[in-house]
């Protein structure tokens, strides 16, 4: 292992953690450059143990990529939902789907249960002890068959593309 | 100018979040209440916190950001709770089991 790794184990975390710092104090003065560097460096350090399982991030442009089409979801996520909260309610199909995962990292799961929970019409409810099914609700279902495609390929590969593609 | 797009996104902001709220009160079973708060309330929150961003950065103590930082924080939280909620209520059903 190289000093650069001893020292910063998670590049994209410590990168991350500058800028939540710097955004916190809502400046780019010189001390808070410095500040922020240290905690950047000094957290993922002291919090190393919390990451067993550290994720790897392969892609980070697909990352990128991924945010944008989740912030572009979650924008028409909130008209959809609005759409149907202000139908009628008697119309909606309220369901259950389980969700088969194809996704084996814990966190890769967690940014998947919780994207489900932001984006059109589901909420993640409940995750199988095997981590093999989710369980999620959804608000209006025509086609379960459907929902279950558009999940798998619209996040779903892009996540094991990002975390697990080796 | 500026203060009517300012004024624009918080009436936008508001009105989803009104509709987040009329949802909780609207639907019929807690599964379906928790679509409302996740998502409605999101945009709702999200476009009062652009109104802010442009407000505190046009009044000439340079660029305001911090706001971002409330977006990202309520997507991590939002579906943690959801999350919480539904399984204590499938818990309390008592099909624990997917």
């Amino acid at each position: 292992m190289t000093a650069m790794n001893r020292l910063l184990p998670q590049p994209l975390f410590s990168l991350f953690l500058l800028l939540v710092w710097l955004l916190l104090v809502n400046t780019i003065a010189p001390g808070h450059l410095v500040l922020g560097t240290l905690l950047a460096i000094a957290l993922p350090l002291i919090s190393s143990r919390f990451w067993p399982d550290r994720p790897r991030i392969h892609s980070p442009w697909k990352l990128l990529r991924y945010i944008a089409v989740l912030l572009w979801d979650i924008g028409l996520a909130n008209l959809t939902v609005a759409r149907l909260i202000l139908g009628p309610t008697r119309r909606l199909h309220p369901a259950f789907i389980h969700l088969p995962l194809e996704l084996e990292n814990e966190f890769a799961i967690a940014v998947l249960a919780s994207t489900i929970s932001l984006t059109p019409g589901t909420v993640s409810s409940d995750l199988s002890p095997d981590r093999k099914t989710l369980l999620i609700h959804a608000l209006d279902v025509e086609d379960e068959a459907t929902t279950i495609a558009t999940i798998k390929q619209r996040y779903e590969r892009p996540l094991r593309e990002i975390f697990e593609s080796c | 100018m500026l203060d009517t797009l300012i004024a624009l996104f918080l009436v936008i902001g508001g009105a989803f979040a009104l509709i987040g709220s009329i949802g909780l009160a609207r639907l019929p079973d807690l599964f379906m209440r928790l679509h409302g708060p996740t998502k409605a309330t999101t945009l709702g929150v999200g476009g009062i916190l652009i109104a802010s961003v442009l407000h505190f950065s046009s009044r000439g103590d340079g660029l305001s950001l911090h706001e971002l930082l409330v977006t990202l924080f309520l997507f991590i939280t939002a579906p943690i709770s959801a999350y919480l909620i539904a399984r204590a209520m499938l818990h309390l059903r008592g099909d624990d089991k997917p």
